[in-house]
């Protein structure tokens, strides 16, 4: 996928005034929130959870290695195999070469950010192999040649009118609106190539070390179809999904739920421990997992570990008010809101992404809303160092801190410099107490008003009434 | 209650200086109500914040230290900013576990604290009289709510204010999107943030807007000004301390509105 990030003050001014688009995430606003608070005022330990999976998420971080090797092995005694990948592109030949081994025409999909992460559909069709999107969401973005803007509810940003023209152009059938109809329509086109599919390729929200088992949550149970009919699977997952027990995968289960769409518990939740055995009425005769790495291994002992935590709730970007006014692409790339402001630096290089964890006035809701209690604005914080320290940040912002600096810590200079500015500006403003335009100021005069000081400085003052 | 009157040093804060210099004074007003020596240390500038948030570590800790020091040996640090005291909380994260700073920092942590916070235990809140009057509604920003918990502090201390009635906003714990250097680097993200705000606070049918950080009272006053809302904004202490005859933020010198008018 290409890199916009750098383009993200564009792409959010467009955003805003999209109306559709503004539509849309109205629907958000209103919706996943108040479904969590709601689950979340039902559950009277569920900041006790919070702490446990915290806890539980840095020990794995802790003991990574130990918990993907136990995985591995009990992936290949159920008779699986693992694929370790370094890169995007280790991962894209991997899968590639699984399905060219099947003789696999089309492949079905299941919902997976990491195969958006490596880029995946794009690659595949290019080597001759039809990726499907089974996922109503994922589906709809195919047929319109989009990508998700969130990292639960792909399609959050179309309205169900750009659903119903998809459809009609793309299926040929009359146009309806009704959302119950097109979901009819979408499971019927889906169902033959659920049957004719040579590999089914889903995500994972867990990997169990002591089982070998893979697990995905969905509420349409286009997974199971995906991961059950074809001959192969292939689980695409990141290294950091890892959790050492069944018992373990359940408390990330209760929160996960919640956090995300305010459900005690998603639908479908259904674990994978290799292939068909003898005497299994179902499942694929061959079972692969390719594990991702890409950057990941790197973030394990930095500042930025924490982030590994995270479980892909997307209960940050749904609190976040400034994913909830610009919406997901104008992040300009896969992973969106505060945890993708973290993440796509990570990914893709902070020289493209800076002005993402920039993007956050830090008010902290990301982080009181993470089931792991990520520090999100600390981590964004962690990249806005990372950024001074490499000279990227914008010269104006260097500059402009600079000075103000050189005054900061000089308090008399401060002081002289306080009381000249107070001044000017209520000069500026004369009697009216505000000003409405301000030379250097545009950026927050074009609009709002910029109240004047009431009087003097208030060291002045104090200093005047020989206190 | 202070025992034996403790020495407070007040900390300003840089946006109380420049523009709102009531807010300070009714700190002090508030502070030596509840039975405190007020000093207000004159090395004191800056918090440090938009250094310390444009990730310029270096010269956070240079004022870090500047601020340490000028706050040396008060039994208190008290502010009327969530957000700064909130920095004042983040200094240790400025120096490496060791440094001397370090645990300096942690010193002035464990004794800096915002102001409605401090007076909702330190004051006997039936000295608190206002002649205030009007219906009001509280924004909780940002820092102040989620890094130091503050959220029925200044609305119990509004409760013992008889002329005071708090009609609660839609939101009211959602950012006015000011965020200190934000505002300006993201102009139009920061202006729908406050264009929700004020729509919020328009609905409540309140008069008067408070809150305990002047960053977003200047941010959200600026915009109900410039939408030509007729709603004041204050900081909560001018109320508390009975100064709200003067002129709301960004309001016209009293008798000029009706001059001109
Ligand atoms: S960072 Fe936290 S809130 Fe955001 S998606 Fe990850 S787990 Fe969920």
């Amino acid at each position: 996928m290409q890199i916009k990030s750098p383009e993200f003050k564009q792409n959010a001014r467009i955003a805003l005034e999209d109306v559709n688009l503004q539509r849309a995430l109205g629907n958000l606003k209103a919706g996943f929130p108040q479904k969590r608070a709601a689950a979340v005022a039902r559950l009277p330990e569920f900041d006790q959870l919070r702490d446990e999976a915290r806890d539980l998420k840095n020990h794995i971080l802790e003991h990574l290695d130990l918990y993907l090797e136990e995985f591995e092995k009990n992936v290949v005694a159920n008779g699986g195999t693992v694929h370790w990948c370094r890169t995007a592109e280790d991962a894209r030949k991997t899968i590639l070469e699984i399905c060219q081994d099947q003789d696999a025409k089309t492949v079905t999909k299941g919902k997976s950010m990491v195969t958006e992460e490596i880029d995946l559909n794009d690659y595949l069709e290019k080597n001759g192999v039809t990726p499907v999107e089974t996922d109503l969401g994922e589906y709809i973005l195919q047929l319109r040649e989009d990508h998700p803007s969130h990292i639960i509810a792909p399609a959050i940003h179309l309205n169900i009118e750009d659903v119903a023209d998809a459809f009609h152009e793309h299926h040929k059938r009359p146009k309806s609106n009704d959302p119950a109809h097109l979901m009819r329509e979408a499971r019927e086109m889906l169902r033959k190539h659920f049957v004719a599919a040579d590999v089914g390729i889903t995500g994972a929200n867990f990997l169990v070390a002591e089982t070998g088992s893979t697990i995905i949550c969905t509420n349409e149970g286009n997974g199971d179809l995906t991961q059950t009919l074809p001959k192969t699977h292939i689980v695409v997952s990141s290294i950091e999904k890892v959790v050492p027990t069944l018992e373990d995968m359940t408390l990330f289960l209760r929160l996960l739920a919640r956090s995300a769409t305010g459900q005690e518990f998603t639908v479908y939740n259904t674990l994978s421990s290799g292939p068909r055995r003898p005497g299994d009425q179902d499942g694929p005769e061959n079972f692969h997992v390719v594990l991702v790495d890409n950057g990941r291994s790197d973030m394990v002992g930095s500042e930025f570990q924490e982030m590994l935590r995270c479980i892909r709730c997307s209960a940050c970007m749904n609190h976040c008010p400034v994913y909830g006014a610009v919406g997901g692409h104008s992040y300009g790339w896969v992973y969106p809101g505060p945890m993708g402001s973290v993440l796509t630096p990570q990914m893709v290089g902070i020289e493209n992404a800076g002005l993402l964890p920039n993007a956050s006035t830090f008010c902290g809701k990301c982080e009181e809303v993470c089931p792991v209690r990520i520090p999100l604005p600390k981590l964004m914080r962690h990249w806005r160092d990372k950024e001074y320290e490499k000279h990227l940040s914008p010269t104006s912002v260097r500059s402009g801190l600079s000075v103000w600096s050189f005054f900061a810590t000089r308090p008399k200079l401060y002081r002289l410099f306080a009381s000249v500015g107070n001044r000017f500006l209520r000069l500026k403003a004369g009697k009216k107490g505000r000003t409405s335009k301000l030379p250097l100021a545009s950026a927050w005069t074009d609009h709002r008003d910029m109240p004047a000081p009431s009087g003097k400085t208030f060291m002045q003052q104090w200093k005047e009434q020989n206190r | 209650m202070a025992s034996s009157r403790s020495r407070v040093g007040l900390f300003v804060t840089c946006l109380a200086d420049m523009f709102r210099p009531e807010v300070a004074f009714a700190s002090v007003k508030l502070l030596e109500m509840a039975g405190f020596d007020v000093e207000v240390p004159e090395r004191q500038t800056c918090c440090g914040q938009p250094a310390f948030n444009s990730g310029d570590r270096h010269d956070s800790a240079a004022i870090a230290r500047q601020t340490i020091e000028a706050f040396d040996g008060f039994e208190y640090v008290v502010g009327p900013s969530g957000s700064c005291i909130g920095m004042l909380h983040h200094y240790p994260e400025l120096f490496a576990e060791g440094d001397p700073w370090h645990q300096r920092a942690l010193d002035l942590k464990s004794r800096a604290f915002e102001i409605t916070s401090f007076l909702a235990q330190h004051l006997d809140t039936d000295k608190l009289s206002s002649s205030f009057s009007g219906k009001v509604t509280y924004h909780d920003s940002c820092s102040g709510l989620r890094e130091l918990g503050i959220k029925r502090q200044p609305r119990e201390l509004l409760s013992k204010i008889p002329g005071v009635q708090i009609c609660e906003m839609e939101e009211s714990e959602t950012c006015c999107g000011f965020g200190g250097t934000f505002c300006v680097k993201y102009p139009d993200i920061s202006n729908r943030m406050v264009g929700n705000k004020s729509e919020n606070i328009r609905a409540t049918g309140a008069d008067t807007l408070l809150a305990g950080d002047l960053g977003c009272l200047l941010n959200m006053a600026g915009k109900l000004k410039r939408e030509g809302v007729n709603v004041q904004a204050r900081h909560v202490v001018e109320i508390l301390a009975d100064m709200a005859n003067t002129p709301a933020i960004g309001e016209a010198a009293i008798g000029e509105a009706e001059k001109r008018s």
